[in-house]
């Protein structure tokens, strides 16, 4: 089928997309965009998360026809350009980074939590983020990274 | 496969009427997983999130319609007041992302014996609205769901709604699970107090082939109430009472063993989420009885 969508301001239009295929193959696979990724295909881990009409949701879980029409958000639209989005620069500078393939979710959810809450309290960033896993940080550079974020965007 | 968007629930009916055979799809976050692992290969799939009508909920003369596409994430923050239990079972689904996407319809159609919406609409008395071009007609939730996973509608019907009253008194929802979050429930429960017809709703769920309400549990308690007067004028719940009253829906479990806990835990553990909301939900009476006096 064909399918048009907004995916980080840009228009897609894609012809032969499998009725039943995710979002998230779609965004990887047809639209060049591999940031979201693909590890449990089935809700569990957040990594796919991604932003659909600015609400984040697992990319995995969504049918690709259940966007058309639809504004999409990636982890690659978070940054304006070469200048890092506020929230990727303090997983860095926090060194909430390990491997990284959990990252761009955590992002998109904690970016998300903080454009709606800009002063979370620790349990809040836990429950946010409570499907997002991540096996190799142990969490607390992540909690570090959004206590930054959220302090850094305070400020600016 | 093909994929069909429905522009409105009469698109949706017609579509529905005429290839009873087509998967409606809402959040995907039951189906989504089938698909994605090739466990299931549907011949077609609806779309129910472009249908306006399902995504909104009203109220009228005190009784909420909860159209069945509205995700779990808007019953927390929209009906947190209204519907205390549905919005504290909704908080306890899965995570945040999935919230955004899952929805009551979704999961009653599922029927899983482990839907966490179920106990609480069970404990409210909520009937489910299901249409088809046909018609509507309304069914206590308890008639819905008919064995494991199986549920009362028919081939050509979507779940349009539910209807429930909005709390004239304190409710609660509790599970077991290993974490806060992402958890199929080893046993949940939810109680519900309706002062205004002296009586008490229940509803568990991961404890029988269906979810269910503990009817003995629910008369015993509720008699009690009434005969010591309490509705009116409310003092602290004997131990005995609440003792006797995990007991009685530890005794209205069925449960099994499976992967996540033993038909024996499961009935001990009912019997202590039983005691524990009933005291929570008294105490919650007892306090508002007092600020109000
Ligand atoms: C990671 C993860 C964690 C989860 N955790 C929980 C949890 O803690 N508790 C819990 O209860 N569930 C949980 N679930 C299961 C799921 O999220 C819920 O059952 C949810 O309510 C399903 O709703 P949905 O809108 O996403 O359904 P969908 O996946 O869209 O549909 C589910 C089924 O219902 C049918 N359907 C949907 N809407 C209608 C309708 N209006 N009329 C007729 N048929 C319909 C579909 O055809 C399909 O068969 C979890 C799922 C995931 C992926």
């Amino acid at each position: 089928m064909r399918l048009n969508l907004t995916v980080n301001g840009k228009l897609y239009e894609t012809d032969e997309v499998w009725e039943g295929e995710s979002l998230l193959h779609t965004l990887r696979e047809r639209l060049g965009l591999p940031g979201s990724k693909n590890a449990c295909e089935q809700g569990e881990c957040g990594s796919c998360t991604v932003y659909l009409d600015d609400v984040p949701v697992c990319s995995c879980m969504v049918a690709a026809g259940q966007a058309e029409g639809c504004s999409v958000r990636t982890v690659e639209g978070l940054a304006d350009g070469e200048r890092l989005d506020t929230v990727q620069q303090s997983f860095l500078d926090a060194g909430a980074v390990q491997c990284g393939f959990c990252t761009p979710g955590l992002l998109v959810q904690a970016h998300d939590l903080i454009e709606r809450n800009p002063e979370p309290t620790d349990a809040e960033i836990r429950e946010s983020l409570a499907g997002n896993l991540c096996r190799c940080t142990g969490y607390e550079k992540i909690m570090d990274a959004v206590r930054l974020a959220a302090q850094r965007k305070a400020v600016s | 496969m093909d994929f069909i968007r429905a522009a409105s629930l009469d698109d949706a009916l017609a579509i529905k009427a005429q290839r009873p055979d087509i998967t409606p799809i809402a959040g995907g976050t039951d189906l989504m997983v089938g698909i994605n692992f090739d466990h299931t290969r549907p011949s077609g799939l609806l779309d129910l999130t472009s249908v306006p009508e399902l995504a909104e909920w009203s109220e009228s003369s005190g009784v909420i319609r909860l159209g069945a596409g509205v995700p779990y994430a808007r019953i927390i923050s929209e009906l947190g007041e209204h519907l205390p239990g549905l919005a504290m079972a909704a908080r306890t689904v899965a995570s945040p992302q999935i919230r955004n996407r899952g929805t009551v319809g979704g999961n009653l159609a599922t029927a899983s014996p482990s839907g966490d919406a179920h106990p609480a609409l069970l404990a409210c008395g909520a009937e489910v609205e299901l249409a088809s071009v046909r018609g509507t007609r309304r069914m206590p939730v308890a008639e819905f769901f008919t064995s494991v996973k199986r549920n009362a509608a028919e081939p050509d019907e979507l779940v349009t709604a539910v209807h429930l009253a909005r709390a004239t008194g304190p409710q609660q929802f509790a599970k077991v699970g290993t974490r806060n979050a992402m958890v199929i429930s080893v046993c949940a429960f939810s109680v519900a107090l309706h002062p205004e017809r002296a009586e008490v709703g229940t509803g568990f769920g991961s404890a029988a082939p269906t979810p269910r309400r503990a009817a003995d549990a629910e008369e015993f308690l509720s008699g009690e109430l009434t005969s010591r007067g309490m509705w009116d004028d409310p003092r602290p719940l004997p131990d005995t009472v609440i003792t006797r009253f995990g007991e009685l829906v530890a005794a209205a479990a069925a449960p099994i063993d499976d992967v996540r806990g033993t038909a024996s835990y499961r009935r001990h553990a009912l019997g202590v989420l039983a005691r524990r909301t009933a005291g929570w939900t008294w105490d919650e009476y007892l306090t508002g009885r007092q600020t109000c006096a």
